[in-house]
């Protein structure tokens, strides 16, 4: 039990670096297509619609496995650039996991953009103020503190989403726990420590977020 | 087309066959996870500190453990832990369990911890002024819990419920580690004979939002009766 435990520390470092690089980018596609989402345009909205209803509504196993197996089967993806990041399990499980927690977190913005006040807005228009600043300026503010604990829920479930990395010969904490298991045939050991060290993460993450909350409250 | 066709040549029926197996291992799972949920709720609303630290203890590690980490542990130490109850017994022969039973076991326990909180937040949300009403009529417990606070709080928990219904739905992809042979094992299967990987797990997915949609459609009929008179 605790000679694993070295082992398991350092794989939390590649689920670490699963989850902020695939969080920073499932970010930056939340915001675009949040953006999209409430656009009025029903082209640029059905497409940030089907978007999200795909990569919610099917496993994110699926996801992975189409990128990782899939895409390599296209010969023009292999003869792309493309294939430099395709070709390692690394990419294409950053890849999986940014599209899918990207989908989500539009969802959770755009929900966010639709609770703002509309006075808000007809307040900041009535005085004369550009409606990009209005919407850099009050609406993107508002809506960040409004969609944090739903984020803060989103960032949980993509932490334990990394785990599935550990199909596409990832050694991440679930791959590596599941080598010990499977080499000294001790389940309920290594189930409690990789199982800790999520949890321990899980309660880093929850009481950061809880002090955003309170950080940016109004 | 011709991979999906029905009989020897094609994996359509095989295909069929594993979306009916995902359905079953999502309906035993969510029905376990509601066993769960009948023992955990009542200990986490209870005013016994102890008890409320067992329902909170397994609510917090099941939704804070990565849920493969969860089916690994029950694939791997599953018929080790039956083995060790039936030496009790004096049986001590190789006892394998069902992948099945495995599967639908784990996905349970899982959906069971999100089932809790959604009744708990349900039972924590309906009026005082009912339980204390059924009180004063002096209504037997059995009668209070089916007739008074049940339908209240299916009403408040259908919406929930179905967010859990669909994590738990998309869960089941996972026990295809464990081998049991549902969507994304089928998918596995057939993508490594014909060498295209691309075509089937796009089937799946396919096949995963076609699961989604209807029961969403179904749900919301549900939403629709159970809310009559609100």
């Amino acid at each position: 039990m605790i000679s694993s435990f070295p082992k398991l520390l350092n794989a939390t470092l590649i689920t670490l670096k699963l989850l902020s690089v695939s969080l920073v980018v499932g970010l930056i596609l939340g915001i675009l297509f949040s953006i999209m989402r409430i656009n009025k345009n029903p082209i640029i909205n059905k497409f940030a619609y089907g978007y999200s209803y795909f990569f919610r509504g099917t496993p994110l196993l699926v996801q992975i496995f189409i990128i990782y197996f899939g895409l390599g089967q296209l010969e023009f993806i292999r003869s792309s650039f493309l294939w430099i990041f395709l070709k390692e399990p690394y990419w294409c499980a950053i890849i999986a996991f940014s599209l899918n927690t990207g989908a989500y977190t539009s969802e959770i913005l755009r929900s966010a953009f639709e609770t703002i006040k509309p006075g808000l807005i007809e307040a900041g228009k009535s005085l004369g103020i550009q409606s990009k600043i209005i919407f850099f300026k009050i609406q993107i503010p508002i809506a960040i503190r409004q969609s944090l604990p739903a984020y803060g829920n989103e960032i949980i479930l993509m932490l334990k989403g990394t785990s599935l990395a550990s199909t596409v010969t990832l050694m991440d904490l679930t791959g590596v726990a599941k080598y010990i298991i499977s080499t000294t045939f001790k389940p309920i050991e290594v189930f409690i420590v990789a199982g800790g060290i999520y949890l321990f993460l899980t309660f880093l993450i929850h009481n950061f977020i809880k002090f955003l909350e309170k950080k940016y409250s109004f | 087309m011709e991979f999906l066709a029905f009989g020897k040549t094609g994996w359509g029926d095989e295909l069929f066959i594993a979306t009916l197996m995902t359905l079953a291992v999502s309906i035993t799972a969510i029905l376990i996870g509601f066993l769960f949920a009948l023992i955990f709720t009542p200990l986490k609303l209870s005013k016994n500190k102890f008890l409320n630290l067992i329902a909170n203890c397994y609510t917090t590690v099941i939704r804070g453990v990565p849920e493969l980490l969860v089916i690994y542990l029950f694939f791997f130490g599953g018929s080790g832990a039956v083995m060790f109850v039936a030496s009790i017994f004096g049986y001590n022969d190789y006892i394998e369990i069902n992948a099945f039973i495995t599967g639908s076991f784990a996905i349970g326990i899982i959906s069971g911890a999100y089932s809790t909180e959604v009744f708990r937040g349900a039972i924590q949300s309906i009026d005082k002024g009912q339980f204390e009403a059924s009180k004063v009529l002096g209504l037997k417990k059995p009668i209070h819990f089916f007739k008074v606070i049940m339908p209240q709080m299916l009403r408040l928990a259908i919406p929930n419920l179905s967010n859990v219904w669909q994590i738990t739905l998309k869960d089941t992809s996972l026990i295809s580690v464990t081998g049991l042979v549902e969507i994304m094992r089928q998918s596995y299967i057939a993508a490594g004979s014909t060498r295209d990987p691309l075509f089937f797990y796009s089937f799946a997915a396919v096949l995963y939002l076609l699961l989604t949609f209807l029961s969403m459609k179904f749900i919301n009929r549900l939403e629709i009766k159970y809310s009559k008179g609100y």
